[in-house]
């Protein structure tokens, strides 16, 4: 039996007393392409930023790789990990950000050497070829010696992408990676996204771009006030949600498309 | 044009009576490049440095410390800014400078003990002094270059598993530099000529040095003329130099940003 790279059971997330999670228990598999929607607010981001300890969750249980993350079980009780730990269990998981978050003082070629080279300590010149290949496969090698403020949104986050991968994750995690583009670049970021997913990445991808969930998702989660509402195949979702809050979302969302 | 008129004449008027005043002209020449004034303006550029490099490290410390998540760090950093920004320089230097009046002996006990006026010399207590003072007034400004960087490069440098302190060091602080630098220079400029108030605990830097050659042959504004002069290239030179930071640490931003 293969293990669940990401088990969420009863994760549960609160700012103060404002609940942004409840209960949310999620599996995923290998392979697998999640894709979360719901309506702002709803919790995905601060799900994705769960899984990749940028927040401590404080209910339930968070397991990334088959690790529980965040604790360590010492004679039946929880105790918390060290800083230093915790961000080596963050490197089975790489993240793009809705805003791209490029390190603005360095050229894209060494946005994606930066962690090969300073965090796992691998020889530059091994680095910087690698870091060329993956631009190239991002479809940048023509740009590698510009800085962030010299590419396009698009752009951007492609070596954006192309920096996670640098640090060969086993999972991949986009918080709306085209929501910040102009409508004529998303489609160069989501192609990305596509090879990558037919590469065999595992990915969990909140998204608002039906399209994208649908041919490339395995499945689609709904969430919507800090819950995960439904859980489906993508057609399934999208064709005959059972969910009346389902419904709703799809129909504003596709009412924007129109 | 009546405005430009008006200052062009102010100008001549004070140009004319220094050229006419009771100056002796050609002794501020004859001391310009005299060999006790040599040492003081060599004294007074090493002294600030050295107060800088110190300013610099104690500021990044008390910034960083400012921002870490252990409070008593945190309370320790706000105390040193508030007590170092919130007392005359030349108090602290005079303090510094009259430690042994508190601490005869100094040392470690039972291994190292020497009385205190031999180790607190001049240069000691004015390079402490300074550098302390000028710590808490950098901590400050690094700790507004921080906060300048937007919080996602945080986050970013997380996920790609650095540490907090990695993330620092190549992330945060280099971006920081871009704010901290010009503020920074000033400081420096600053210094330069506050470094002048270690004259009055016998530090021999410019000033000092001057006074000490007018007090013999009794041509003050002479010599104050020529230690002017030596603060003005110094900090000509200094300005310069900071523009050439300011220029490096640009580096990705000089064309506008597009999305
Ligand atoms: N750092 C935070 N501090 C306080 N409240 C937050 C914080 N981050 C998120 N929230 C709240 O948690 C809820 C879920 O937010 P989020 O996960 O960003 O939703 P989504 O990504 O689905 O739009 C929202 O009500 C939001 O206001
Ligand atoms: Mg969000």
């Amino acid at each position: 039996m293969t293990q669940p790279i990401v088990s969420a059971l009863k994760v549960g997330k609160s700012f103060g007393p404002h609940p942004a999670l409840i209960e949310v228990t999620l599996d995923v598999m290998p392979g697998e392409v999640v894709c979360i929607i719901g309506p702002s607010g709803s919790g995905k981001t601060t799900f994705l930023r769960c899984v990749n300890q940028l927040e401590r969750i404080d209910a339930g249980a968070l397991w990334v790789d088959g690790e529980l993350t965040g604790y360590r079980h010492v004679g039946g009780a929880l105790h918390s990990l060290s800083e230093a730990e915790i961000a080596r269990q963050r490197r089975v998981t790489g993240m793009v950000f809705q805003r791209f978050n490029l390190f603005p003082h360095m050229t894209a070629l060494q946005n994606v050497m930066e962690g090969p080279v300073y965090v796992l300590k691998r020889p530059p010149a091994e680095a910087r070829a690698e870091a060329s290949r993956l631009l190239g496969r991002v479809g940048l090698a023509h740009k590698m010696e510009a800085y962030p403020a010299e590419l396009s949104g698009g752009q951007q986050q492609r070596v954006a992408i192309a920096r996670s991968l640098a640090m060969h994750p086993k999972l991949m995690l986009f918080d709306e990676p085209t929501s910040a583009l102009d409508p004529e670049l998303v489609g160069e970021v989501l192609q990305v996204m596509r090879d990558l997913a037919s590469s065999g990445m595992t990915m969990l991808v909140v998204t608002h771009e039906l399209g994208f969930a649908r041919d490339v998702g395995h499945r689609v989660v709904f969430m919507d006030q800090g819950r995960i509402v439904e859980i489906g195949a993508p057609a399934e979702i999208m064709n005959a949600p059972k969910e009346p809050r389902t419904r709703n979302f799809l129909r504003t969302i596709l009412r924007g498309e129109a | 044009m009546v405005a430009v008129a008006l200052i062009l004449a102010f100008a001549a008027f004070i140009v004319v009576s220094f050229a006419r005043g009771q100056i002796d002209w050609t002794t501020t020449g004859e001391y310009f490049a005299w060999p006790t004034v040599m040492r003081g303006l060599v004294n007074t550029i090493w002294i600030s440095v050295a107060s800088m490099v110190l300013g610099i490290v104690l500021g990044v410390a008390c910034a960083v410390a400012r921002g870490s998540p252990n409070p008593v760090l945190r309370a320790v950093a706000i105390f040193y800014a508030w007590f170092f920004r919130g007392t005359p320089v030349i108090l602290q230097l005079l303090i510094w400078f009259n430690l042994a009046l508190v601490f005869p002996h100094i040392g470690i006990p039972g291994l190292w003990q020497e009385r205190t006026v031999y180790i607190i010399t001049p240069a000691f207590a004015a390079l402490v002094g300074l550098g302390l003072n000028e710590g808490a007034y950098i901590s400050e400004i690094v700790r507004a270059g921080m906060l300048s960087v937007d919080r996602g490069q945080f986050e970013a440098a997380k996920s790609i598993g650095m540490s907090y302190f990695l993330s620092l060091r190549r992330i945060i602080m280099p971006q920081a530099m871009r704010v901290v630098i010009p503020p920074l220079g000033n400081e420096f400029i600053g210094l330069l000529k506050t470094s002048s108030l270690a004259s009055i605990i016998g530090f021999s830097d410019l000033l000092r040095n001057a006074q000490d050659i007018y007090y013999n042959n009794a041509k003050v504004i002479e010599l104050l003329m020529v230690a002017g002069f030596w603060y003005l290239a110094v900090v000509s030179v200094a300005s310069i130099g900071q523009m050439g930071l300011e220029r490096r640490f640009g580096r990705g931003y000089a064309s506008t940003a597009r999305r």
